[in-house]
């Protein structure tokens, strides 16, 4: 049970950033991007903020030779630029700018944001099964 | 600029980072929620309950910091309606082709300095403000 343990509490420290931070408004992350209007550079940041941590932490806890409570670290090894890698981030970034939330935040808010929160991450959710059944049978 | 927030950002941030480094030191794993929700959904895979228990954790953070701070659960959705709609089905379609978002590419990958995470970076950023603008000069937003 360690493990599942030790994954609800990164979790729950992740969805407690994320509300600290204010990505889980909506608006907060439009005027972040708005940066032609009445730019609001706040959310820079939050990915600041984690990058530094991150960063240093990565490097500490790769010196180990295995994770605590797995038999090994799974990193991703691609290092290719290909095409779906671009179209993929580009589509998302549109629907980020669009409603202001992505996958984290939209998670995290469907416990206290009402009706929409709730209606973007149904759609979302609904969607990546439907894209990963249909990867799955090409 | 008005509301800048930057010592919340920046220590909501370092939140996210502690949890992304937790993740790797326990259980050995990138904290891409994209990644994480793919995986937990997809039918036969074993290694499914640490996504879950990431994901309840991921939906009860909120509400503790909700418990000293009511504030920061009140929250505004510009967007509603079809076009909400529409923006979920490209979030779920781009991350899974993307394999990544902000948390998997922008924190997790840009951190193990990795080339894929910082173009998919860039370009999702540069959509994402286009986007902003785009639909601002339509008057929409």
């Amino acid at each position: 049970m360690k493990l599942p343990l030790s994954t609800f509490l990164s979790g729950l420290l992740f969805g407690g950033g994320l509300t600290v931070s204010q990505m889980v408004n909506p608006s907060k992350v439009i005027s972040f991007l708005d940066i032609t209007g009445n730019w609001d550079p706040s959310l820079a940041f939050v990915m600041g903020g984690a990058l530094v941590v991150t960063f240093i932490g990565y490097r500490l806890v790769l010196k180990g030779k295995t994770p605590l409570f797995e038999d090994r670290f799974r990193l991703p090894t691609r290092k290719d630029i290909d095409v779906p890698l671009i179209a993929g981030a580009a589509l998302f970034g549109i629907g980020w700018g669009l409603a202001g939330l992505c996958p984290g935040p939209a998670l995290a808010s469907v416990s206290f944001a009402g009706t929409n929160a709730l209606i973007f991450t149904a759609t979302m959710i609904l969607t990546i099964m439907a894209y990963r059944l249909m990867r799955a049978r090409s | 600029m008005e509301n800048f927030t930057p010592i919340s950002a920046a220590l909501g941030g370092a939140m996210i980072g502690l949890s992304a480094v937790w993740l790797m030191a326990s259980a050995g794993r990138i904290a891409g929620i994209s990644g994480i929700l793919g995986g937990a959904l997809q039918a036969p895979k074993a290694d499914k309950l640490w996504r879950w228990t990431f994901l309840l954790g991921l939906v009860l953070g909120p509400l503790l910091v909700g418990l000293f701070k009511p504030s920061t659960l009140q929250v505004n959705f510009p967007t509603t309606g079809p076009l909400l709609i529409v923006a979920a089905v490209l979030v779920g379609i781009g991350t899974q082709m993307g394999n990544g978002c902000t948390s998997g590419h922008g924190v997790c990958g840009n951190a193990r300095l990795s080339m894929r995470s910082l173009i998919a970076t860039l370009t999702f950023m540069t959509t994402g403000v286009l986007t902003v603008f785009i639909m601002r000069a339509l008057g929409g937003l």
